[in-house]
């Protein structure tokens, strides 16, 4: 248990201690422990105005990214993993063939080609090149299909519809509510996805001007070692404390939905 | 962290390779018309025109260099963007040739990177340009470096000749001789490790950069480039000649097991546990910036040599601006280019940004430059030392046309050496019969001996 605590709260313990050194005592005082300068405002003031402020841009694009990437991705998810499992349409099985199919693809490996399709559509370079291919989740597809599969009674819907519902009404007043705790840990897997994404926007964006924070700030963590680099390690790891609290505050917040569509799950009904 | 940043910088440039194979395939079939060299009332007109230009690199002194361009010639805008460093950049640069979209009009290129992407058909050749004449310009050893297969593939902007940055407090504290033949090197490691154990001379845990430049200094020869002909020898007597003196430093521990540029490094560098380091001249400015603690304490040496009375050095980083063969605004990037690399005012903005070496004659020899005392060596006039090395330079080097992709591979053989204390040599063979199968896959004709 101690072991786990430490894997766990060391990384996150470094991160808070480090950024509140100066770049100079970042390397000339012992590692797990703060230093007698304590410059965290400073660190966070220095990262804010670096190279004109392009810490606030990247922190902008990668919010940009999550809601309309993960939002959308979750949304699409949610619809298409619903009909499947509750609608009988020819070709289902093929659909499923195919979802199964992309998810044991690593997107690492579509990097390129996407990169190349994107190319001659003229998206590269533009937020559509991160957010387009974030709006396809194949495992959230999959993850609501199973749940909607389990947790939605077909008897249920069969009854609204005997009531006179029409199927949008179905899904937004009776289906959507049951599935939400589903949805909920589509949109945290989506979130925390979209908000880690770096393949995909490494090789897609050539602008530093719509990098999302991970790929800023690896380059900043990069300008440290070239010639005539200014290390910042000190800002890149302020700028990684500042990157992870929206992230936590959102587990934190979407937890007990989480926790609670868990143990809906299991729960013979 | 270190681990998997590598392994995705490999990753990258295995993917950039691949590309890079697409790209020769093209290029065979590819009909370029001959350019006719622009005279001077071509390159007037040009420059009078709207235009703008797209420039990605990641030296801090690109931006100011660009706008002491564009207030010369206020018709043209510079764009200069950061896509970020070496692999990266690389990547980018690879993947925009490919797609046939969105490439610079000028790139930054380490001169190891040059010939895999001049043999790719990636970028223009700038003998159509003129650039033959500027020749003069620049430092025998720093033309030679954009030379592929007789074509010109950039123009100079840096140069990288080896020297040894020492601590000199700690030689000092510890009573041990500043090196001067790498048998004292040798020497000097033990002493220094003797007198206290958490000290070493320096690092190396296995770097593709600094073993290739060491084996250019001990008169190695590995890769010998004739059109699609390479000639691999690792074991030739340059490359055997450091293995075998290195093999020693490694196996007894001498150097400390840690990577160039990690936290580590600059640690080990500020508190004085990394005594030295035998790199390319620009690291004067490096370590000014990234090592504030070591102020006052560090001096600059020549690079150390194998016999008493040789003054051969070799280069280390160092690089260069190309133009993409896709550019559509090549008068003007000449323009720009021979601005940046060739001129007074280029060059005084690049050394006064980020310090550096400077590759034209002219700047080598300013007395201005030379004298300059450097308060953060402790006022020692650096620059004369490095201006040496830069002079002193041995001519005949050839990095591989695939050399990024051959150092992004390094670790997985002679870095092996490194972690398991064997012989450097057999990770040198290893190393060899990666690269030399990747060359062939490639559509080289490779021999490997």
């Amino acid at each position: 248990m101690v072991l786990l605590i430490t894997y766990v709260f060391l990384p996150l313990f470094w991160l808070i201690v480090n950024s509140t050194k100066t770049q100079a005592s970042l390397f000339s005082s012992f590692g797990l422990w703060f230093s007698s300068e304590f410059s965290l405002i400073e660190n966070i003031t220095t990262l804010f105005a670096y190279d004109d402020g392009i810490f606030l841009r990247w922190l902008s694009n990668t919010a940009l990214y999550v809601v309309v990437g993960a939002g959308g991705a979750t949304l699409l998810a949610t619809f298409g993993g619903y009909a499947l499992a509750k609608f009988d349409f020819p070709g289902r099985r093929w659909v499923f063939i195919l979802i199964l199919g992309s998810l044991s693809i690593p997107g690492t490996a579509l990097a390129v080609p996407t990169f190349l399709l994107f190319s001659q559509m003229g998206l590269t370079n533009t937020p559509w090149a991160v957010i387009l291919p974030s709006l396809v989740s194949p495992f959230g597809l999959y993850l609501i299909w199973i749940y909607a599969a389990e947790s939605v009674p077909t008897s249920l819907l069969e009854a609204a519809r005997l009531d006179g519902a029409k199927e949008f009404r179905i899904f937004f007043t009776i289906s959507s509510r049951l599935l939400a705790p589903g949805l909920v840990t589509v949109l945290l897997f989506s979130i925390v996805g979209t908000w880690n994404n770096y393949f995909l926007p490494l090789i897609m964006l050539n602008d530093p001007k719509w990098y999302p924070l991970t790929v800023g700030l690896n380059q900043w963590n990069a300008q440290s070692s070239t010639v005539g680099g200014e290390p910042i390690y000190h800002l890149v790891i302020t700028g990684s404390l500042v990157a992870i609290i929206p992230i936590i505050a959102v587990f934190l917040y979407l937890q007990k939905y989480w926790q609670s569509g868990l143990a809906a799950g299991s729960v013979k009904q | 962290m270190a681990s998997s940043k590598k392994s995705v910088a490999r990753w990258l440039s295995v993917t950039a390779t691949a590309a890079m194979l697409a790209g020769s395939l093209v290029a065979c079939g590819s009909s370029d018309k001959p350019v006719e060299t622009p005279d001077a009332g071509d390159v007037e007109s040009a420059l009078d025109e709207k235009s703008s230009l797209l420039v990605w690199g990641w030296d801090p002194a690109i931006e100011p260099v660009a706008a002491a361009f564009e207030a010369k010639y206020p018709n043209v805008d510079v764009e200069v963007v950061n896509v970020g460093t070496n692999a990266d950049h690389y990547t980018k640069v690879q993947n925009a040739i490919t797609a046939g979209k969105g490439a610079p009009d000028l790139a930054q290129m380490e001169y190891q990177a040059i010939p895999q992407f001049a043999l790719s058909d990636g970028l223009a050749d700038l003998t159509e340009l003129g650039a033959k004449d500027l020749e003069s310009k620049y430092t025998p050893a720093a033309w030679n470096n954009v030379l592929v297969n007789d074509g010109i593939y950039g123009l100079p902007w840096g140069t990288g000749p080896m020297a040894l940055f020492y601590n000199s407090a700690v030689f000092e504290k510890h009573g041990v001789e500043v090196p001067t033949t790498w048998a004292e090197y040798t020497q000097a490691a033990k002493d220094l490790k003797a007198a206290d154990p958490a000290v070493r001379i320096t690092n190396d845990s296995g770097d593709a950069g600094f073993s290739t430049s060491m084996i250019w200094q001990a008169g190695g020869q590995p890769f010998k480039i004739d059109g699609e002909k390479v000639e691999i020898n690792l074991q030739d007597e340059g490359s055997v000649k450091w293995a075998t003196a290195w093999n020693e430093l490694v196996q007894d521990e001498l150097v400390a097991p840690i990577s160039s540029w990690s936290d580590e490094w600059y640690q080990g560098l500020g508190n004085g546990t990394i005594a030295s380091l035998t790199i390319g001249a620009w690291m004067a400015g490096n370590l000014e910036s990234g090592v504030p603690d070591g102020a006052g304490d560090w001096r600059v040496a020549p690079m150390p040599v194998w016999e008493a009375g040789d003054t051969g050095t070799s280069e280390n980083g160092g690089g260069a601006f190309s133009m993409l063969k896709g550019s559509e605004n090549k008068i003007v990037a000449q323009q720009f280019l021979e601005f940046m690399t060739a001129s007074t005012e280029g060059q005084t903005i690049t050394l006064e940004t980020v310090g550096g070496i400077p590759s034209t004659v002219a700047e080598l020899a300013n007395d201005e430059w030379l004298n300059r005392e450097w308060e953060y060596f402790g006022g020692q006039k650096v620059n004369q030392v490095l201006a040496d090395s830069a002079n002193n330079v041995i001519t005949g080097w050839q990095y591989l046309p695939f050399q990024v992709y051959a150092n992004s591979v390094f670790a997985d053989s002679v870095g092996q050496s490194y972690e398991n204390r064997t012989d450097i040599n057999e990770g040198l063979k290893a190393w060899q019969s990666t690269v030399a199968e990747f060359g062939t896959q490639q559509g080289f004709d490779v021999t490997s001996k």
